[in-house]
């Protein structure tokens, strides 16, 4: 089928800017993911799963130049944990920066440099394309085809340290695309830590197949560049009795776009997805979310709060879908919005589709501003308007970043949160 | 301590008299007793005092301490030494307890000038407090009021006012939903902290709180104004003939 003339034009000048990586093994993936985007066509401004977002910054030929943060001689987010860490600059592996690739319980490689005979050919793209039923994610299939690097991390055992890929954003027309592929084998379990603002324009993709009894913890904290623009998806495959459990912050970005595609196809496995956001201004935050119940007695939530001030735009779009046959399925998906001023918006899709008929699914989605009687409440405790409006806020946001297992990971975002409202408070 | 003057309000959204010219001295370690029927401002009085939003003040005056309340901030009154006692407790999901507690004693502190309490002396005042107010650890780590009880949630709003150390008390009902040992327990509560120069203005419907909190001052309230002022023996009174006596004894 032909696709529309001006989708065509905007999908064939995108790619002709681009040039396919030798990529050894990974060559004929990233073949057939070229050969997907040309079918698909990068997203436009008419395509419904585009309805709240629009792509236009993140399909152009150049990234838009986006003004590099200074925070001066602020530790980054993780900094004080015992941790194996990976550093991309602009989307550039750093040697320098980075430790040693080698941590008990895992491999780890990178991308660019992963020799033929490989375990991830297997997996490279294979999520993604699986993802792109029943709706089309042009952006992670062009990133298959073009992604420059990302690591490639087999977990074969239980983790004890977390591997934690920092992103540096240090050009203003830096434009990268990184895929990262993580295989936690029966077993298994490993935390992925990711922090930073990566680049002006960040295309990511990260595949995770968790196999029978693994698990996977995952908690992202995503750079507060004000110019950023970043649209990541994260593909997941879980296993009988397997966890999965991914957590974002996201504070500033212009433009941020945040899939999640998890499939759970073992019986008995869990998925929780949670994010959390803070804006201002003219930040846009999407986070789509699309879980498929596949397999029995699995449980999935979702769970994302957005706190929204002077003009900012959140967007949930999340879709459980139950198979036929997925009994005993527990889906919960709540999407709510603390709209600070008059200004700023939230706009929500939630959907249910499903061909089960022994299931609990609940789905919920609020915007409110903040409430009136706690906060005379504190006031006549003697705590300041603005301390106590902060309270409510963290308080509103708590029950995403309680997704977060570690406690002590806990304590980190919530002290993020806390920087960002006194930032924000002057 | 406190003295309110001619105190006139209406509702801010509505052309709705409820206070009508409310005269009241607490003097300095009293305690002072507002009995009335539904509707007749009682409530309105505390919420004016305390500083929430929606009445609009349109004549007298309240000071504390000789400072005039009315022109500042409800966190301002609170560090001045004012406490409401909440007829409801407002539920705070996410926000812990112990948290809250700790936020509002030091902000109280900061505000007067003075240091902020160390977290180990806090953790051990508190838990001393705790304890004879029957409030356990569990409670204490829970967020604010959330699945308390109503006796919980009374047996709380005492525990802020002992850890935030007040002088001017107002327990707004602080009897509804109790039943008679949790109301003792409260009672028990307020009176351990009777004394040192600390006032209170106790808000209430029934005598039966009377019999465990002793009120030096019953006034008897109605129709946005104090009618009546007298001993316990004014309390009884009310109990035994109910308010329509009196408020007619006033027209």
């Amino acid at each position: 089928m032909a696709l529309p003339q001006v989708k065509q034009t905007a999908t064939d000048a995108r790619l002709a800017a681009l040039s396919l990586p030798e990529g050894g093994w990974s060559r004929p993936a990233r073949e057939a993911a070229l050969a997907r985007v040309q079918a698909m066509g990068l997203p436009g401004g008419r395509d419904e799963y585009w309805k709240y977002t629009r792509p236009d910054t993140l399909t152009a030929v150049e990234a838009p130049s986006a003004a590099v943060l200074e925070v001066g001689d602020e530790a980054p987010v993780f900094s004080a944990r015992d941790r194996l860490k990976v550093v991309f600059v602009d989307g550039v592996f750093s040697a320098e920066e980075s430790d040693e690739l080698a941590l008990e319980g895992l491999t780890i490689e990178r991308l660019a440099e992963a020799s033929d005979i490989h375990w991830a050919k297997d997996l490279y793209g294979t999520l993604e394309t699986n993802g792109q039923t029943p709706v089309e994610r042009p952006l992670a299939a062009l990133n298959t085809a073009f992604a420059t690097d990302g690591l490639l991390i087999r977990v074969t055992g239980k983790v004890e340290k977390p591997v934690h890929l920092l992103y540096r954003h240090e050009s203003d027309s830096s434009d990268a695309i990184l895929h990262h592929v993580v295989k936690v084998e029966e077993g298994g379990d490993v935390t992925l830590l990711e922090s930073g603002p990566a680049a002006a324009r960040f295309n990511k993709v990260i595949e995770v197949d968790v196999a029978d009894g693994a698990g996977f913890h995952h908690v992202r904290v995503q750079g507060r560049d004000h110019e950023r623009r970043a649209a990541t998806h994260i593909f997941g495959r879980l296993g009988t009795e397997s966890t999965f459990k991914t957590f974002t912050l996201t504070v500033n970005g212009v433009l941020t776009r945040n899939e999640a595609v998890i499939e759970l196809t073992g019986d008995d496995a869990a998925v929780h997805v949670a994010g959390a956001c803070m804006g201002d201004g003219d930040f846009h935050h999407d986070d789509t979310v699309f879980i498929t119940h596949d397999a029995v007695n699995c449980e999935s939530r979702q769970i994302f709060k957005k706190v929204l001030r002077n003009g900012a735009t959140g967007v949930f779009q999340g879709k459980i879908l139950v198979k036929p046959g997925a009994q005993k399925t527990d889906g919960y998906q709540i999407s709510q919005s603390l709209l600070l001023d008059e200004d700023s918006q939230f706009l929500a899709k939630p959907e249910l589709e499903i061909y089960a008929d022994d299931v609990a699914c609940s789905h919920g989605s609020t915007s409110g501003a903040i409430d009136e009687d706690g906060l005379f409440y504190l006031r006549a405790r003697g705590v300041s308007r603005g301390t106590a409006e902060d309270l409510l806020t963290i308080a509103f946001i708590a029950e995403a970043v309680q997704e977060v297992e570690d406690e002590s990971i806990q304590t980190e975002i919530n002290e993020l949160v806390a920087a960002w409202l006194g930032r924000r408070r002057g | 301590m406190l003295e309110i003057k001619n105190l006139q309000v209406k509702l801010e959204e509505e052309d709705k008299q409820i206070l009508k010219g409310v005269d009241l001295t607490v003097e300095a370690g009293k305690v002072h007793a507002i009995m009335g029927p539904n509707g007749s401002g009682k409530s309105t009085l505390s919420y004016v005092l305390s500083g929430k939003d929606g009445y609009e003040v349109t004549g007298g005056e309240a000071t504390l301490e000789g400072q005039d309340i009315l022109e500042m901030e409800p966190e301002e009154r609170a560090a001045a030494g004012l406490f409401l006692a909440f007829q409801y407790p407002v539920e705070i999901p996410g926000v812990g307890n112990m948290t809250f507690l700790r936020t509002a004693v030091n902000a109280q502190r900061k505000a007067r000038g003075e240091e902020e309490m160390s977290s180990t002396e806090f953790l051990k005042v508190v838990r001393e407090k705790a304890k004879s107010l029957k409030i356990d650890a569990e409670m204490l780590k829970r967020p604010v009021n959330v699945g308390f009880s109503g006796g919980e949630k009374k047996r709380n709003e005492i525990l802020q006012m002992a850890m935030l150390e007040p002088k001017m008390c107002i327990l707004d009902e602080t009897d509804s939903g109790l039943d008679v040992d949790a109301m003792k327990l409260v009672a028990d509560g307020v009176n351990a902290l009777r004394g040192e120069g600390r006032s209170f203005l106790v808000i209430t419907h029934y005598q039966r709180l009377l019999d465990h909190i002793k009120p030096d001052v019953v006034h008897i309230m109605a129709n946005g104004r104090i009618i009546k002022t007298g001993g316990p023996e004014l309390a009884l009174e009310v109990e035994n003939n109910g308010y329509a006596d009196l408020i007619e004894e006033e027209a």
